[in-house]
């Protein structure tokens, strides 16, 4: 997929830019370009005509929250959400291995879930909130199971590592007593080249057992 | 990617005034002019990003109210939106419930991350995963070529390919999920362009290659999947779902078989057997079902009606595996419910 060459947004994401400033700052007047305030709840709204809305095929300004966040965004119907995480708003934790939803790196969370960013459009968020790795750790302490990993050793090359952690997360903020199978579970859709998964479950246990 | 615009659509008649093509009729005569539906969206961007298609407009139908509902009656049955996700069937308590087979089905497909954002309606109406199929540069019958590179005897990678039904394209059906509807005989309910609503079991919803080498499901353009309904299952029924993988973290399915059965005593009065990965559309074996009307099921009945479903078996150069396969999976799981 090409790459998205444009210039990042990325000012949104430490000012927090009010969806006017960015209208301003963003010189988003030019015809044919729309803000897009993305979602099932703006389209439910009940003032709004029986007809759908057409999006594109140009750019597109949208707001996405993203780890607690809202960010103004400039994208295109083709844009994927892992494209406008890591190109747009600099987020580069996630990481796009194999494009297609079949390896996992790219797991992030929409509205607590994980799914794929590489195969969600941004188009596709809508007033979801987003939670990437980079919004995992709290106060600026690392989670538990991040702690985990780097004791148990569980990266080697890394690039499956976010997406990892992502689906361990997910798991132990679900079940409080997982078992080994529950971990093994939870991360069947991770690929890891190196096979670092023996010390993926035995960190995942362990962070369940001092989440306690 | 190519560039397209995006119409989020309000409800399913409005989308059915926008979409003009299906991913399949892209395939074989790209107009440019492509507007097609997308609700998960998870074949449809591999394909856009595979080059296979080049839709000029997305129609969102993920979003349309009243999609994503899933309920249970026991005198109507299972009714399951288009938009109902993967997930949420595994982890209905109804499914769990009353429909073993089909959750375990859907528990066995794909990844937890591609089972969040998967519809069921996207999963039935998914391409096949055949990488000849899937790759640009194979122009393989199913795409418009003149031959299966799959089928060739020097250089056809088919070992993950069709045993029955393989007399034309030889690929499988991706749906695994399929597998068990198909032994629950549930019934697709679409609408068509002019907005009427159609019913079709699920068995004639799946078009054969050697029917038409052009489709795999019979979805003209315009036709928008509304709901899945799955009739109850019937007291004494019991039911199971057997899935063979290469590995065990996740992967498609090499033989998956599907078994719902209405036990009488401790004979069959009454059984569904369906095969997944067997043929280019999800099968019942019809005549191993006969073979165990009015019989117990045991060793003995089990492996015979195996036997009866690949009798007619024609394996491909490398996928012979699959025939012994089917046998020890089809006897799984008749014994899962004797």
């Amino acid at each position: 997929m090409k790459k998205n060459s444009k210039k990042s947004h990325a000012e949104g994401h430490s000012k927090g830019l009010s969806r006017r400033g960015f209208l301003r700052g963003a010189g988003l007047t030019t015809a044919g370009t729309v803000v897009f305030t993305t979602g099932v709840q703006a389209f439910e709204a009940h003032t709004q005509p029986a007809k759908g809305t057409s999006f594109g095929p140009g750019s597109i300004g949208i707001e996405m929250k993203v780890n607690g966040r809202m960010q103004s965004l400039t994208v295109e119907p083709r844009t994927t959400l892992a494209t406008a995480l890591r190109d747009h708003l600099s987020l580069t934790g996630t990481k796009v291995v194999c494009d297609r939803g079949s390896c996992s790196a790219c797991t992030v969370f929409i509205d607590g879930k994980p799914v794929n960013a590489c195969i969600t459009m941004a188009l596709d968020v809508g007033d979801r909130e987003v939670i990437t790795i980079e919004g995992i750790a709290r106060n600026g302490e690392l989670h538990p199971v991040q702690e985990a990993f780097i004791e148990h050793d569980a990266s080697q090359c890394g690039y499956c590592t976010p997406g990892m952690v992502m689906s361990c997360v997910h798991l132990l903020e679900n079940e409080e007593n997982p078992s080994l199978e529950d971990v093994k579970a939870a991360t069947r859709g991770n690929l890891c080249r190196c096979g670092t998964y023996p010390h993926v479950f035995k960190a995942t246990l362990s962070a369940a057992e001092k989440m306690k | 990617m190519n560039k397209f615009s995006w119409y989020e659509a309000k409800s399913v008649e409005d989308a059915i005034e926008q979409a003009n093509s299906t991913v399949s009729e892209e395939i074989y005569t790209p107009t440019g002019k492509a507007s097609i539906y997308k609700s998960g969206g998870i074949d449809v961007w591999d394909m856009v990003k595979e080059g296979l298609i080049a839709p000029q407009m997305i129609v969102n139908v993920r979003n349309i109210k009243g999609l994503d509902k899933m309920s249970f009656d026991p005198d109507s049955g299972l009714s399951i939106g288009a938009n109902v996700t993967l997930t949420e069937i595994e982890q209905s308590p109804e499914v769990s419930e009353h429909y073993t087979a089909l959750q375990q089905a859907v528990a066995h497909a794909a990844t937890p991350q591609l089972r969040n954002m998967s519809t069921l309606a996207g999963n039935l109406a998914q391409r096949t995963r055949c990488w000849y199929f899937r790759s640009a540069d194979h122009p393989c019958m199913r795409k418009g070529g003149d031959r299966c590179y799959a089928r060739s005897q020097q250089t056809g990678q088919n070992e993950n390919h069709a045993i029955l039904d393989n007399g034309s394209c030889v690929s499988l059906h991706a749906s695994s999920v399929a597998t068990a509807l198909l032994a629950y005989e549930a019934s697709i309910v679409y609408l068509d362009a002019k907005g009427e609503s159609h019913e079709v079991p699920i068995e004639d919803f799946f078009v054969s290659p050697s029917q038409d080498i052009w489709r795999e499901n019979i979805l003209s353009p315009g036709d928008l999947i509304t709901e899945i309904k799955v009739p109850t299952p019937s007291s004494g029924t019991r039911s199971h779902y057997v899935k063979q993988v290469a590995r065990e973290s996740y992967d498609w399915s090499l033989a998956d078989v599907a078994v719902v059965a209405k036990m009488n005593g401790n004979k069959c009065e009454k059984i569904t057997i369906a095969l997944g990965a067997a043929a280019p559309t999800p099968v019942r074996a019809y005549r191993a079902e006969e073979a165990l009307i009015n019989q117990v099921i045991n060793k003995e009945s089990a492996k015979l009606a195996g036997e009866t479903a690949m009798a007619s078996a024609r394996p491909l150069t490398m996928n012979g595996y699959k025939v012994p396969l089917f046998l020890t999976t089809i006897s799984q799981a008749l014994l899962e419910i004797a």
